[in-house]
């Protein structure tokens, strides 16, 4: 169905129920993220995206990525998004090949809505995770394709009153992380980095600190992760969790924030000759 | 081959309609008011679960009479709808009109082609961005007919008594407190105003960035009932 004009109806045995992805695939299977992987090996040189990380403080959760995205040795876009509102209390962040990721989150933004909207309820968070599960296993032909999308999910979970981090592998198996993860390239340097610093309730404003600093760190050692670009202004991206909802951070605001950590310990001790 | 007896086609329409408005008639009316914030919408319904009035998209609401099983396909199949074009074109490629399209023919395609038309009338509701006063109300019957409605819009088998009341009672622009009033006092009979347990309000509200929808309810509704 490319231009649905009618109502989409269906018999009972065939009902998708609250699943978008169902739907989707019932009237038009073509737009669902990975659809048309055949076989072969998609090149290497499509845009990937790199490294994001979410860790867990004392109200909630913050995401946090880096801007670049890659082709091969390339960069393919300084400016990209790979962190998302998936609802009002949930974000995702992506790492892998931007063109099925971004399709993903779209998808799972409209499945979250979708659900909420046919059952008249929220999904819980854990349900919001799995969801996004099957969406990352449904991808799996195309990540064996080199397509591999891995998503980082993370909330504020209502009734628990705690932030919560998931992460996944290809294959859809999901993760509940205690603290804190990160994905992409350049995340064993973040999580490293987020793992000598982190401790247990802290701040938002720490916690923004660390996730920042831990983007840096990756950015040092990793090629294909974007540092803080001061000749064009493009800092990272970063998004706080808490009871108040999914809000993103200005980017003024990360900007400055930005700028009083760059004396930091990768300055060194100066040139040795 | 038994023949069957003939019919002329004016009385199978005829009496499908008189069934479907038979059938309406049972329920409790509704009724939609354009006002400052947006479109309100406000139902006589006691149940605490079961809605009449819900969220199709970011701009779009939806509300119904009649038969609760048949409103409520039909409001899913909406939610699809609304869904399905949003994720294939853009969220702003989804608008009231062509939903209200989509549901009269499938109402009148019902209506003529199957055995039993469906007993529910349907609203399709519309506001647009703050700083723009955009509203659309579609009013569709059981038949197909679609009414472009202005103002305001009452669904439901006994509206002659309701809409005389709008006729003189409405004014434009009102404050969400004073329409809420209003639609409390026409929707209760013998001028006594239903009460907030016999209500269900929600409101498309122009101000808000991107889901325009939310209900009103609890403590909210009773303040703005009992508001002066």
């Amino acid at each position: 169905m490319s231009e649905p004009s009618s109502l989409p109806l269906f018999a009972s045995s065939t009902d998708p129920g609250p699943s978008f992805a169902d739907l989707l695939r019932q009237v038009s299977p073509h737009q669902l993220p990975g659809a048309g992987a055949t076989g072969g090996t998609a090149p290497l040189d499509l845009p990937h995206g790199t490294t994001v990380v979410a860790v867990r403080y004392a109200g909630g959760v913050v995401m946090a990525g880096d801007r670049r995205a890659t082709a091969g040795y390339t960069i393919a876009n300084r400016r990209i998004d790979k962190v998302f509102a998936a609802d009002d209390f949930s974000g995702v962040a992506i790492a892998g090949a931007a063109g099925p990721a971004i399709e993903m989150v779209k998808l799972f933004q409209t499945q979250l809505e979708h659900y909420e909207k046919v059952q008249g309820e929220v999904l819980s968070l854990e349900g919001k995770a799995n969801q996004l599960g099957l969406l990352v296993r449904a991808n799996l032909p195309a990540a064996m394709q080199g397509l591999a999308v891995v998503p980082l999910f993370a909330g504020y979970d209502q009734p628990r009153d705690r932030g919560r981090v998931f992460s996944y592998d290809v294959t859809g198996g999901r993760y509940e992380e205690t603290d804190y993860q990160g994905q992409g390239s350049g995340s064993i340097h973040a999580r490293n980095w987020i793992k000598s610093g982190w401790t247990d309730g802290m701040t938002l404003d720490d916690t923004v600190a660390l996730a920042i600093r831990s983007l840096f760190a990756a950015a040092d050692e990793d090629v294909a992760t974007g540092g803080p670009d001061l000749v064009r202004g493009i800092f990272p991206l970063v998004a706080a969790i808490d009871a108040d909802g999914f809000r993103a951070l200005e980017e003024s605001e990360v900007e400055t924030r930005s700028r009083t950590l760059l004396d930091g310990p990768e300055r060194g001790g100066g040139d040795p000759r | 081959m038994n023949m069957p007896f003939y019919v002329s086609p004016e009385q199978v329409m005829k009496d499908r309609a008189d069934y479907a408005r038979k059938g309406i008639a049972r329920g409790r009316s509704l009724v939609a008011l354009e006002c400052a914030p947006g479109v309100l919408i406000v139902a006589d319904n006691g149940s605490r679960t079961l809605s009449k009035i819900s969220e199709i998209y970011d701009r779009v609401a939806f509300a119904a009479v009649g038969k609760y099983n048949e409103f409520q396909m039909l409001r899913v199949a909406g939610v699809r709808h609304a869904d399905l074009k949003g994720y294939s074109y853009s969220r702003e490629d989804v608008s009231a009109k062509e939903l209200a399209n989509a549901y009269a023919q499938t109402l009148g395609q019902v209506f003529t082609h199957e055995m039993k038309p469906y007993e529910v009338e349907l609203l399709v509701a519309e506001v647009g961005r703050s700083g723009d006063d955009h509203a659309e109300m579609y009013h569709l019957f059981y038949d197909g007919v679609v009414i472009d409605e202005r103002r305001y819009a009452v669904l439901g088998g006994q509206t002659e008594q309701i809409t005389q009341a709008l006729e003189t009672q409405f004014a434009d622009a009102m404050e969400l407190g004073d329409a809420l009033k209003l639609g409390a006092r026409v929707l209760g009979s013998d001028g006594a105003s239903l009460g907030a347990e016999q209500l269900e309000v929600a409101l498309l509200e122009r101000a808000r960035p991107r889901r325009a929808f939310r209900r009103i309810k609890n403590a909210e509704l009773t303040g703005l009932l009992n508001s002066k």
